[in-house]
């Protein structure tokens, strides 16, 4: 309004991205702007492309809105979404999925696609099969500590749309003759997608792998730079200058992510890290998970980040499917005298959510779906894995499990294990019309999408891309889903907002 | 006003298009003050340009336009209370009251085909745009492409789609009640819950509260929706009749109640609030945790009361070397009592500042008192209390060091606020652990609790070997000397 008064000739517009909503209007209704902009409209951006087999709606209000408060408005534009995928790469002939959202989207599918008949197209599918997976068919894995090194970054940094600010310290540019006086206090921006070669290596391997790739490709540098003493001839020389730019590219990512590898080992190496990963593991693994955690109780005794806390206490009632309620009114009591009684609100969200509730039934079937779909594996090899296992240090995404297996043998073998998951599991086809029917050839892989509705981690994303370049696996996977989450950004998402409400 | 009224309704009568212009304006109409500001700096533009005026069209998609549409009569009807001020936001409940089961004002259709019904907010705001608007100009509609298909006379269903496409649609064909169910029906069929929301906006208005519930019971969906809407909306009073009429998540509303108290500032007005939350229905458990959160600010307001008081006299010298960095207002239960441990740790159980009180009212456990009493004496450097606090009696009279927490946290807290080493010795020496002990003693200097580790470990090597780390000619030399030369002796005796 101000503006309007100092500068009349100005035209506002509003853009709203994705979508209008009501409530926005309403708001600028009241403060009495909204006739003020020539023109509202609406961006729709559904599904952003954010690596070459990675999309995401990047709705962080998603897996609240679906699990919370029965809004199935995001779910609504996921199968939107993914009618436009099908406009552009071909109607997808099988649907497989498991929960009730992904129940709802099939079923939003279907209809859309009925009810748009002009929209049947004759591009050739490049999908064969789409698995919708709702989040709360698995629970467990965002809560757990990410160990890839992209996972990582995500956990102790956060990226943000393929950018993450890091410590500016480790980056300063050493000037020769200069002091380090003038340390950068800027954070370090950097833009982390496949474009990079040496983060399309490194960044979904285990952490504890990178070191060894980052040296071999310090060697690889140096000789290569080296060679400049052994170009003898102008040509030679002229090779060697062409292939300069691409040389420095390369020198100064090995260099950039010399500095993360760096950070990430002083977070990685400290003994709350290690403490924390035990318990972790503790209780991926099935021990213990009865009883009130004595590390846990230490953390809160000594105020440690509420986020840690709840993270640490939904892990330990999800591998028990639900805690005793000796137990959770423990644990309630203690973070409500520690961090204040207002939390009880974000207790019950996480209760309504599945993480933090009472175990019902006396039933706690963790470790048969544990041990069926082999989600603790003893022997993980981190440095040449054979398994998903890898991206956690033993524990296999139950999510990506279900995807493998879906792939082979199938979803048959493990019909008792889906009935103890939450939601219906189902299949749907989806027509071609004749002629597009694809007859795949030997040692041609299919394709699948992989949907989470509800989030997902980039642990997650590294086992479905492990599973895509086994030798005789059979599926390439591209990946999309409603946000990229790891655990403090999902629990954040779900904890109730305490400051008053700015409007 | 009603003069006025009458002439405008004259004027409008005979022309028809100009409502098309102010109709946009009633969008941020919604309040007088507002709409006149609103208006005035628009007039400024409109003479300026004709063109301009396109500025306030919609140019079409989604839910923008339906919201519009459904705006449209909604302000009609309602903007027709005096001090509409925030009721948006407060939802009061006149504004519900209200509410009769009138005809709508008037809708899309009526525009085109020119009809007079007219509520009092038109002619009103006729009022106030008047001067601005005579040269506007036809263009101000929308492209009649737009328009091309519509009839004005679709079935719920297709309402619905369209809406779903964005375009607009007027809900106020839908007289019945039935016809009113079946269009939200159909809308929650379509998933998109904007539609759901302003299908719902429409329903709130037109519909009697009772029926409007009752119809809700059995629509969990678009029951959900709408508490959603109302809690974005900040619709307190009508939210909260909803969810009082009928029990359907007995949980939110106590919940949702609680939440408010968030929004009060004041402490004392909060204070009132929580205690009015503890009568509501909340499972055993959390109302014991509300109880306690009232029964907490009300002892913080006492406390705080007295001790700003105390403070500002500047008699007590525990206020004056160790002025307070913030209020206890509103602080967590365990800070409350690392405040109490910190300037009221001597005080009589009686008084309700007193650590002793808060762990009884509170029933805090023995592990975090101690705990936390631990680290307030530290920070005081009250190595005394400390060692109280650590020593218990047993029935025979014998005193003995006991700590629940384990002694090298006890040591961690000693040492994070320099505690000398002669204090934080005593307690190493009590560790359990022996590799943790000589790792602390190491650490920290503990020069005898390593001798004597070592001395009873019997390992001369690691003895002889750490006489390097002491001083020469000290104490702790002599005693290391005389060790090995004990054990020397023995040796060969």
């Amino acid at each position: 309004r101000e503006d309007r008064g100092r500068s009349p000739q100005r035209d506002f517009h509003i853009l709203f991205v994705p979508r209008r909503s009501l409530l926005c209007e309403q708001w600028l209704k009241e403060q009495g702007v909204l006739g003020s902009f020539i023109h509202r409209e609406q961006y729709s951006l559904d599904l952003i492309p954010f690596d070459g087999d990675l999309l995401s709606m990047e709705s962080e209000s998603a897996f609240k809105e679906c699990y919370l408060e029965s809004d199935q408005t995001s779910l609504y534009h996921a199968a939107k979404g993914l009618m436009t995928l099908q406009a552009l790469y071909g109607t997808i002939p099988q649907i497989f999925g498991k929960g009730d959202c992904a129940r709802h989207v099939a079923n939003m599918m279907i209809r859309m696609k009925r009810e748009f008949p002009g929209s049947q197209n004759s591009i050739f599918p490049v999908f064969d099969t789409l698995l919708l997976l709702d989040r709360n068919v698995d629970l467990l894995t965002p809560l757990a500590t990410q160990l890839t090194y992209e996972g990582l970054i995500d956990e102790i940094y956060g990226i943000q749309n393929t950018y993450v600010k890091l410590p500016p310290e480790k980056f300063a540019p050493k000037k020769q003759g200069e002091g380090g006086k003038d340390l950068p206090t800027e954070p370090k921006k950097l833009q982390l997608n496949s474009a990079e070669e040496l983060y399309a290596e490194i960044r979904d391997k285990n952490f504890n792998a990178v070191g060894s790739v980052l040296s071999k490709k310090a060697k690889i540098i140096s000789a290569a730079f080296e060679e400049r003493h052994h170009a003898k001839t102008v040509g030679e020389i002229k090779q060697f200058v062409s292939q300069l730019p691409h040389m420095q590219a390369a020198r100064s990512s090995l260099a950039n992510h010399t500095s993360i590898a760096e950070l990430i080992k002083d977070i990685t190496t400290s003994e709350d890290f290690f403490d924390n990963l035990t318990v972790e593991q503790e209780f991926m693994s099935g021990i213990d998970t009865d009883k009130v955690n004595n590390y846990i109780e230490d953390c809160i005794a000594q105020k440690h980040p509420l986020i840690k806390i709840l993270r640490l206490v939904c892990l330990q009632s999800v591998c028990n499917s639900g805690l005793k309620q000796k137990v959770l009114d423990h644990y309630k009591r203690e973070i409500l005298q520690t961090y204040g009684y207002e939390h009880i609100l974000t207790l019950n969200n996480l209760e309504k959510a599945g993480l933090l509730k009472p175990q019902t039934g006396g039933r706690n079937n963790y470790p048969t779906i544990r041990k069926t779909l082999r989600l603790w594996m003893d022997d993980v090899n981190e440095q040449n894995p054979n398994d998903i296992s890898y991206v956690y240090s033993g524990y296999a995404p139950l999510s990506v499990r279900l995807a493998q297996l879906l792939a082979r043998p199938g979803w048959r073998s493990i019909e008792e294990v889906l009935k103890m998951l939450p939601g219906p599991h189902f299949e749907e086809r989806q027509q071609l019309p004749t002629g597009l029917q694809k007859k795949r050839q030997h040692g041609e892989n299919r394709v699948t999408l992989v949907f989470f509705l509800g989030g997902v981690t980039y642990a997650e994303i590294a086992a479905l891309r492990f599973l895509s370049q086994m030798e005789d696996g059979g599926t390439e996977y591209i990946i999309a889903t409603t946000k990229l989450i790891n655990g403090t950004t999902w629990i954040k998402s779900l904890m109730e907002k305490l400051e008053p409400a700015p409007f | 006003m009603s003069r006025v009224r009458a002439d405008e309704e004259e004027y409008w009568h005979s022309s028809k298009f100009r409502a098309f212009t102010f109709d946009d304006e009633d969008d941020e109409l919604s309040q007088l003050k507002e709409s006149k500001r609103a208006v005035n700096s628009l007039r400024d533009i409109v003479d300026d340009d004709d063109d301009d005026l396109e500025r306030v069209s919609w140019s079409g998609e989604p839910v923008g336009s339906i919201s519009w549409s459904i705006k449209e009569t909604a302000s009609g009807s309602t903007s027709s209370l005096d001090g509409r001020d925030s009721s948006l936001q407060k939802g009061s409940s006149s504004y519900a009251a209200a509410l009769p089961k009138q005809a709508s004002s008037y809708s899309l259709s009526s525009l085109f085909k020119g009809r007079n019904k007219l509520s009092s907010f038109q002619s009103l705001s006729d009022a106030l745009t008047d001067t601005g608007v005579k040269n506007y100009a036809p263009e101000l509609r929308r492209p009649k492409a737009e328009y091309k298909d519509y009839s004005g006379d679709w079935s719920p269903k297709d309402t619905v789609r369209r809406m779903q496409r964005g375009k607009v649609c007027s809900l106020e064909r839908f007289r019945s009640l039935q016809d009113k169910l079946v269009l939200l029906d159909e809308a929650v069929a379509g998933h998109d819950g904007n539609v759901i929301t302003a299908v719902l906006i429409f329903l709130k208005r037109t519909l009697r509260r009772e029926i409007l519930f009752r119809e809700l019971e059995v629509r969990q969906v678009a029951l959900c929706h709408l508490i959603h809407f109302l809690r974005e909306t900040g619709e307190q009073k009508f939210l909260l009749d909803l969810l009082r009429t009928h029990c359907f998540f007995p949980l939110s509303l106590q919940l949702s109640q609680y939440r408010e108290h968030l929004n009060i500032q004041d402490v004392e007005k909060r204070r009132e609030f929580l205690k009015g939350c503890i009568g509501l229905p909340f499972s055993a458990e959390d109302n014991s945790h509300i109880q306690d959160h009232y029964t907490l600010l009300e002892r913080q307001i006492i406390i705080e009361a007295n001790d700003r008081h105390l403070e500002m006299a500047g008699q007590s010298e525990l206020f004056r070397k160790y002025p307070r960095k913030a209020s206890i207002l509103n602080m967590p239960l365990v800070t409350t009592l690392f405040y109490s441990c910190f300037y009221h740790y001597t005080e009589a159980e009686g008084m309700f500042s007193s650590p002793t009180n808060l762990k009884k009212t509170f029933k805090i456990p023995d592990k975090q008192y101690v705990l936390t009493a631990l680290a307030a004496r530290a920070k005081l450097r009250a190595w005394g209390d400390v060692d109280a606090l650590l020593t218990t009696k047993n029935w025979l009279g014998y005193t003995k060091k006991k700590a629940p927490i384990g002694f090298h946290r006890v040591v961690e807290i000693l040492q994070r606020n320099n505690a000398p080493v002669q204090v934080l010795q005593e307690y190493v020496r009590l560790v359990e652990d022996v590799e943790t002990r000589l790792n602390l003693a190491t650490k920290y200097k503990c020069h005898d609790v390593v001798i004597e580790t070592y001395r009873d470990l019997k390992d001369r090597i690691q003895l002889t070997a750490y006489k390097g780390k002491v001083e020469r000619g000290s104490a702790e030399e002599e005693k290391i000397n005389s060790i090995l030369s004990n054990t020397v002796r023995n040796a060969y005796s």
